[in-house]
């Protein structure tokens, strides 16, 4: 089950923040299509859209498949976000259905 | 009947050894196989370091590979920490038979929004088990999580889930908790893992610290209860069951000396018996350890290794204090026949003294062990402690048939039959030191207070320590009563002057009844020379009388010749006859 976690490099390309505007790099973790983790993808991109335009990107992981990736970014509750970008780094977990929490995690209260 | 008790479990449920000292006895093999197991204590007991043991342990021993998820220090700590037991983490990790994985969270880089479940940690877990193909999983202090992750309720639902799954999965789990208030842990973790609750507990008493462990709980298995003392040192984790051991030892015929061989006269010609306990106990100065050593020492010339325990001496004080009464010791330390094992009793715990003692025991492998004295572990009201103590060596020494030898001060108020520590009922042969005070002296006195399984002396020897070592005189047992030292020098002089003076009268009257034999053959002598002297006067007169007589005759027969006469001659020769007769008689 030693599957080799390859960092998508896409995102890596993503992350380029253009001068003046603030890039914002999320990522997502799930564990399989669970009805949890599509909720959770909804509410991510509901809030994006709504507060980011379209300054973001979002990486969907799935840890069943990419379990190491799971022990690189010490994921433990699913579904976790990442707030990669800007810094600090974010923790926000559960299935973000929590519209106020989560504003408050990614710091985009009083947008 | 625990160890049949025990092995009967055995059969009922599978266990997964620990490999750790003693302990596996206390379990019947083992904790359980496939299930969870709880480790709780308070901080610093030693909880991290008992699961790793069991993981290193079931690597190595049992070709088990485990992983250890750890929730507090990172695999690059727990490397080093463990290094120290002489666990070589890194090579073990690199033989994929250890899998480390440092679990880290921080609550304050997270934030909730909705539900959520663990299903990152158990795809972690799971990884790692399948990576290495392990059969026992260590959760180090699982508690970290709910200080981790917000929302108790969920983190509760999944532990439970997380222990079903581990159980399915077959593994052996270990799980430690810190202990709570009241409770055996801070979130009530025994609720979800009720297969085997293992409690450590590490507690100061008198200053010195006291490691102990006990089982709450072993579903589905009979086990030991009692708390057992444990104890961590460079060799890791290792209880002491000794409490369970059953006095089922095989007692040996055999017999050693005692180094003293008017001491081994009183112990019925031969000495001890081998495996046996002797005890001396006795007053200050009373030659305790002089005994002891002349024991070593006799052992260590029949080529047997003594272990001696000295709690009072440094060793080279100890040899040089023997070495001044012709006991020498120092030869047979430097052949390695005997070693010294000098600590303060103040120094560690009982439990702790107990533990190296054994280990020691089990690597020097003696003969002979000495403990002098067993005093010193006495401090304040711990007796009944100290006396356990003692019976779980006394026990482990009886199994491994080594002869201990106790030394035991008495204070002079007790009863001199009374030991500081009350262990009379563990001793086989038990010699008593006695002060012996008489004439403004004070002498030492030896006996035999019990000695079981032979005939023993019931005599009071005095004890004398000479430049040759010991050695025991009788004491003088006369009309004045028992003396030792000077005055039983001075009686026996007196005695001796005595026996003296009635020689030299016998002599005297000897003497007398010579001297009057002598004046008697005197007088004899006197008596026959007068005799002689008259009867050669007698007999000169007699010649005199004769020669005239003849003559008168032969004037007579001249005197007829010349007148022709025929007179007999004959009457001469009958007179001489007469006279021959007359000398008989005298």
């Amino acid at each position: 089950m030693t599957i080799k976690y390859q960092k998508p490099k896409t995102a890596r390309r993503k992350i380029q923040p253009a001068p003046g505007r603030p890039q914002w790099n999320l990522r997502l973790y799930i564990a399989g299509k669970t009805p949890q983790s599509v909720i959770a993808l909804n509410n991510l991109r509901l809030i994006c859209q709504d507060q980011l335009k379209s300054n973001y990107s979002i990486e969907l992981i799935d840890i069943l498949k990419h379990p190491r990736a799971a022990h690189d970014d010490q994921i433990l509750a699913i579904p976790t976000l990442i707030r990669k970008l800007p810094l600090p780094q974010k923790n926000i977990i559960g299935d973000l259905s929590d519209r106020e929490s989560l504003l408050a995690g990614l710091d985009l209260m009083g947008r | 009947m625990k160890n049949t008790e025990i092995q009967s479990s055995r059969r009922s449920l599978p266990k997964s050894p620990t490999s750790i000292q003693g302990l596996d006895q206390i379990t019947g093999g083992g904790l359980p196989k496939g299930r969870p197991t709880l480790i709780c204590g308070g901080a610093g007991c030693g909880k991290t370091l008992f699961a790793m043991e069991f993981l290193v342990r079931g690597a190595t021993v049992y070709h088990e590979p485990g992983v250890f998820i750890s929730f507090e220090e990172t695999e690059k700590e727990l490397t080093a920490n463990v290094a120290s037991l002489g666990f070589d983490l890194d090579k073990l990790v690199k033989r994929k038979k250890i899998w480390l994985e440092h679990i880290h969270v921080d609550r304050r880089e997270i934030e909730q929004s909705g539900n959520y479940d663990l299903e990152g940690l158990f795809v972690r877990i799971h990884r790692a088990i399948e990576s290495i193909g392990a059969k026992r999983v260590v959760l180090d202090t699982l508690e970290a999580l709910f200080s981790a992750l917000p929302n108790d309720l969920i983190l509760r639902a999944e532990l439970q889930r997380l222990f079903r799954w581990l159980k399915k999965k077959g593994v052996t789990t270990i799980v430690t908790a810190e202990r709570g208030d009241g409770a055996l842990t801070r979130q009530g973790l025994e609720e979800y893992v009720s297969d085997c609750v293992i409690l450590l507990d590490h507690r100061v008493n008198d200053q010195s610290s006291i490691r102990r462990l006990r089982i709450v709980k072993y579903r589905g298995s009979t086990h030991g209860t009692n708390e057992y003392p444990f104890l961590i040192d460079e060799d890791g984790f290792s209880v002491l069951p000794v409490t369970s051991l059953g006095l089922n030892y095989i007692s040996s015929d055999e017999r050693i000396s005692t180094g003293i061989p008017r001491l081994d006269t009183m112990l019925s010609g031969k000495g001890y018996f081998r495996g046996s306990t002797v005890l001396v106990s006795g007053t200050a100065g009373t030659g305790k350890t002089s005994i002891a050593a002349q024991f070593a020492e006799a052992a260590c010339r029949r080529g047997e290794r003594v272990l001696y325990f000295t709690f009072e001496e440094s060793p080279s004080q100890l040899i040089r204090n023997m070495d001044s009464i012709g006991i020498k010791l120092e030869p047979w330390r430097k052949k390695g026949l005997i070693h010294f094992h000098a600590t303060r009793p103040t120094l560690y715990g009982l439990e702790t003294h107990l533990t190296t003692s054994i280990k020691l025991i089990n690597t020097f492998d003696p003969k002979v062990v000495i403990l002098d004295p067993i005093n010193g572990f006495v401090i304040g009201e711990n007796q009944t402690e100290v006396k356990t103590m003692l019976l779980r060596l006394v026990d482990f020494l009886k199994m491994k048939r080594i002869t201990a030898f106790f030394t035991s001060l008495t204070s002079t108020n007790d009863s001199m039959e009374m030991s500081d520590v009350h262990i009379s009922s563990l001793i086989d042969t038990w010699l008593l030191l006695r002060d012996i005070e008489i004439g403004g002296e004070r002498n030492r006195g030896l006996y035999v207070l019990k000695s079981r399984g032979m005939a023993n002396s019931n005599q009071i020897r005095e004890f004398r320590l000479t430049d040759n070592g010991i050695e025991l005189l009788d004491v003088y047992v006369g009309s004045e009563g028992v003396l030792t030292g000077s005055a039983r020098l001075s009686q026996e002089t007196k005695d001796d002057a005595e026996q003296l003076l009635r020689q030299q009268e016998i002599g005297t009257k000897q003497f007398g009844l010579e001297r009057k034999r002598d004046a008697m053959e005197a007088q004899i002598i006197v008596l026959r020379s007068e005799f002689e002297a008259e009867e050669s006067e007698a007999l000169k007169v007699i010649g005199i009388e004769k020669a005239r007589n003849e003559r008168f005759t032969q004037d007579k027969i001249k005197m007829s010749k010349s007148r022709r006469g025929d007179v007999s001659v004959k009457r001469s020769g009958n007179k001489k006859t007469k006279i021959t007769s007359t000398r008989k008689i005298l």
